[in-house]
């Protein structure tokens, strides 16, 4: 494979488009309300019409409106237009498609009616968003890489290995100020260098798909909707940083994520752009998939590690960073899906123009799984900064029923509660944090007036609860006593006295557990606590018996001095 | 393994507390060990740890040469805080020669690390969890099935608690000689094995 | 331990020792204070003890010694008054700390307070097998038993099974100085 060879598969690939594209998402959410036997449906009505050679119905991935599922779009193409339709949402938009509506459907192209529901690409639930990681979300065939080739796919890859040194990429992800969309908010370009420059014969470069958080489902939306946006990355990446061999840790519960995975390797590798020699490049790079069983822990990257390497899924103290020890002792770079998703536009576009989207501190844009008591259930993508309050209100249409926003839930059980008297915060790391929550992996749950806000900090204390690994004892033993506190809370059992432990502990454990699934276990109490507190006094029962230490309740004494 | 907490110190520098027994030294390291706050953490540690499973001192076979114990009354521990969750744990006494009672585990996991780097036989193991793991024998099966174990020993010698024990002692009688397992690991480098 | 006190010396402290859930070893252990007892007769006034025969638990106890764990409704009921009429409660020992071994049916779950009866009054039983119950008179069993500073809040804490006899006096000695009693290292050592 040479540049020749991309470009005549993309040429090839845009001179075979038909007049009409009739996109019909088929990621996750909507095939399980049967957006595969839609786009049957629509294959067979487009036969049955006799529109085969002007029509192409197209399996795409997430086309962002999920709560509206299945959703098929139309794009008509202006005759001789040679490329590509990038930006979307162009023609009219079909909601809750059925099979049975495939037909209407095709017939308004012969210039027929149809009564099927039409959603409003003009909601600024579309016209607000900035796509970079979401740029072919719904719009290429994840399932071929003619379709991600066509959208300029690989061109990035063949620039880096063949006009740019290691140096220069790793210099060029420093500028661009890309922060790691895991949650944490590491500067990607930072760790990116650390592994370039820490000597060793065999590095590592793994993709984080280990999305667990509930109500998050940002990254399997980009595996399933353009994997090899992400396999460029981590192959640009592996580049950078010297390494040979990659990794796609990715839970079983995907199942689509992991078949687009398995096929989009495979056609990589087919193509040549992944294996030995790349572009004729002395670069080789490979990737191999591992599936998680399903644990939460195994989201922190020294866990992952260790499943990767077959062993417990658990975390170990760090430092040594991966970075310098990783895999098998090996340096190695690990990095969220979305992250790598933004690697290969930034080396498009360049770094200068990454930089000016987004906020002084926080670069770019940030993908965000809506859910909970809100309108528009689904993906957005905005520009960091965007306003809590843009995106809950303007974008995700509110509350349903006109009901009112309480609070918004970000970064999942590591996160907090943001209460709607603080919407107006831009949407940052910093920010985020200063609120007492976290950016996270961008799960964001939107609650109404008929949340119980301690109801919300023992659902997220439960969950912190059963996915300990168990291996250090504040979180082991420490979640499953906070969570018990917050049952007997809610029971009307506790006292004043109960509460003062419930903090006592959340401190303790957040600052003695082992990794971070621990140190931010107590997040969501803490930051109810915070901004609710009330809530929590309201449950109280009158404490008999006072006293200065309270009952059973002592301080602990000094320990003696040896 | 940096992961009982109770070793936790303060690095001036560095806001998180860091284990002393898998941090390395550096030059010109300031350290606190023994603060307010971390005996406090300490304390609060053993509190939840005595919460968690089935403690009972005064019947248990490492009465007095428990390390948990030792522990909890260094560290000024008069009594549990929290609310002992009694869960229902059960005692694997299928082995010849030892007993495994797992009311009385830490999940420290000594077991299975001497068992799988000195011995290496590799019976133990950790399965499950959050409060739900627990140490097992080969593939969950009762130690005395195990088609591994060496009958060694290593394991109830390293065992810190009560949770193995030799099978006959009784409350108190389980006495553990610490300095076995370093002779067996040093012995060769210090050719202590050469008759003098 | 009738003695009064002479006008001129400052009040006897008036004690309290109160038994639940528990084997009564903790008792045993303030009887080997041996002679420590005689002095002690001097500078306190026992006014409710199981060792002797008062039915109703006074009114302005200064101390009192709780031995045992909060098994039944009449140890909750009493439990309660004893805190309502004490200045300073002690929990005596590890069942009345820990709730220990009466406590070990606690792990049966649900449910476990009849089965142990079960298990007593009718599987074990040689002759007559039936289930103690006399509505009144046998208290029932409560569905979980607790240490002491589960119901009620506790002063100090003295364990051990039973706590050394010189345990107890380090902390009598300390109360009776009127010091904030402290023990230290293996002073609190469960077990």
């Amino acid at each position: 494979m040479v540049i020749d060879d991309l470009i005549e598969i993309a040429e090839k690939e845009r001179a075979a488009r038909k007049k009409h594209v009739v996109r019909c998402c088929m990621a996750a959410g909507c095939m399980s309300s049967d957006s595969k036997g839609v786009k049957e449906a629509l294959e067979k009505a487009v036969k049955d019409a006799g529109l085969e050679d002007q029509v192409e119905v197209r399996g795409v991935g997430c086309m962002k409106l999920c709560c509206q599922g299945p959703l098929v779009q139309v794009d008509t193409n202006e005759p001789g237009a040679t490329v590509e339709i990038t930006t979307g949402n162009q023609g009219p938009l079909y909601q809750r498609v059925t099979p049975a509506d495939a037909a209407s459907v095709i017939g308004t192209l012969k210039g027929g009616k149809t009564t099927v529901q039409c959603g409003d690409p003009k909601d600024p639930f579309f016209t607000e968003q900035f796509s970079i990681v979401l740029a072919n979300s719904g719009i290429v065939d994840p399932e071929r890489i003619e379709s991600y080739i066509a959208a300029e796919g690989y061109q990035a890859l063949h620039h880096v290995l063949r006009e740019m040194t290691p140096k220069d990429v790793v210099d060029e992800m420093i500028k661009c100020g890309l922060r790691g969309r895991g949650g944490a908010g590491y500067p990607t370009g930072l760790k990116w260098a650390t592994v370039a420059k820490t000597p060793s014969l065999q590095k590592y470069v793994i993709c984080n798909a280990d999305e667990g958080d509930p109500g998050a489902f940002m990254d399997r939306s980009v595996l399933e909707s353009d994997p090899h946006s992400v396999l460029e990355g981590m192959a640009i990446a592996a580049y950078a940083v010297g390494a040979t061999q990659g990794f796609v840790y990715v839970r079983a519960e995907y199942p689509l994520a992991i078949s687009r995975l398995q096929t989009a390797i495979k056609q990589a590798k087919q193509q040549g752009l992944l294996g030995s020699g790349i572009f004729e490049s002395p670069f080789n790079f490979n990737i191999d998939l591992r599936i998680g069983a399903g644990a939460f822990v195994c989201g922190e990257e020294t866990a992952l590690m260790a499943s990767v390497e077959g062993k417990r899924g658990a975390p170990r103290p760090r430092p040594p960073f991966p970075a310098e020890s990783g895999l098998w002792a090996c340096p190695t770079l690990i990095n969220n899906v979305e992250t790598f998703a933004n690697v290969a536009p930034i080396v498009r576009k360049g770094a200068d123009w990454f930089a000016g989207i987004g906020t002084e501190k926080s670069k770019g844009t940030k993908v965000f799984a809506l859910a909970g008591k809100i309108t528009n259930t689904g993906l957005i993508e905005v520009p960091m900064g965007t306003s809590l309050r843009k995106i809950v209100e303007v974008m995700g249409g509110g509350a349903p029923d006109g009901g009112r926003i309480k609070a918004v839930q970000t970064g999942g059980p590591s996160g907090g509660c943001i209460p709607a008297d603080a919407l107006d915060t831009p949407v940052d790391y910093d920010s985020l944090m200063k609120l007492g929550s976290i950016m996270g992996s961008g799960g964001m749950i939107v609650m109404d007036e008929t949340t119980r806000m301690v109801d919300v900090a023992r659902f997220f204390m439960e969950f912190c609860m059963d996915e300990s690994c168990g291996k250090c004892i504040p979180c082991r033993a420490g979640t499953v006593q906070m969570h018990g506190m917050l049952t007997k809370i809610l029971a009307r059992q506790a006292t004043v006295r109960d509460l003062q432990k419930l903090e006592e502990l959340c401190e303790m454990v957040r600052s003695t557990s082992l990794c971070g699934l621990g140190q931010t276990a107590p997040n969501p109490v803490m930051s109810t606590l915070r901004f609710f507190r009330q809530e929590y006094t309201d449950l109280l029962k009158k404490d008999l018996y006072g006293g200065p230490n309270g009952n059973g309740n002592g301080e602990p004494k000094p320990a003696p001095t040896a | 393994m940096g992961a009982c907490r109770l070793c936790l110190v303060e690095v001036a520098g560095i806001p998180k507390l860091l284990p002393a027994c898998t941090t390395k030294v550096r030059e010109g390291m300031e350290v606190q060990t023994n603060s307010e706050r971390l005996r406090k953490y300490r304390r609060m540690t053993l509190e939840l740890l005595f919460a968690e499973r089935n403690h009972v001192c005064a019947v248990c076979v490492a009465n007095g040469h428990c390390e948990l114990q030792t522990l909890a009354y260094s560290q000024g521990m008069d009594h549990v805080r929290y609310d002992y969750r009694f869960p229902k744990w059960e005692v694997d006494d299928t082995h010849p020669l030892f007993g495994m009672d797992h009311n009385r585990c830490i999940l420290c996991s000594r077991c299975v690390r001497v068992c799988w780097h000195i011995e290496g036989a590799g019976t133990k193991n950790v399965s499950g969890r959050g409060a739900k793991a627990r140490i097992i024998s080969d593939l969950n099966q009762p130690w005395g099935t195990s088609d591994t174990c060496t009958k060694c020993g290593k394991c109830v010698m390293s065992c810190p608690t009560g949770a193995l024990f030799n099978k006959g002692s009784t409350v108190g009688e389980m006495e553990r000689d610490r300095g076995k397992l370093e002779f067996i690991v040093t012995a060769r480098e210090k050719k202590q094995w050469i008759a003098e | 331990m009738e003695t009064k006190p002479a006008a001129d010396t400052k009040p006897l402290l008036r004690l309290a020792t109160a038994w639940f859930g528990g084997c009564a070893g903790c008792h045993m252990s303030f009887m080997d204070l041996d002679e420590f007892l005689i002095d002690l007769t001097a500078k306190v006034d026992v006014v409710y003890s199981p060792v002797m025969d008062v039915k109703e638990y006074p009114e302005n106890v200064d101390l009192c010694l709780i031995e045992g764990a909060i098994c039944n409704e009449d140890n909750l009921e009493l439990l309660h008054k004893i805190r309502e009429r004490t200045k300073v409660i002690v929990s005596f020992g590890d069942c009345a700390v820990t709730a220990n071994v009466p406590a070990i049916r606690n792990q049966l779950g649900l449910g476990n307070a009849e089965s142990v009866l079960q298990r007593a009054y009718i599987e074990s039983a040689q002759n007559n097998p039936s289930l103690p119950g006399e509505p009144g008179i046998v208290p029932a069993l409560l569905p979980r038993v607790m240490p002491v500073h589960e119901v009620v809040h506790v002063n100090h804490f003295l364990p051990g099974c039973p706590p050394p006899a010189d345990r107890i006096k380090a902390l009598l000695v300390q109360v009776l100085e009127g010091v904030e009693p402290r023990l230290e290292g293996n002073q609190l050592k469960f077990g």
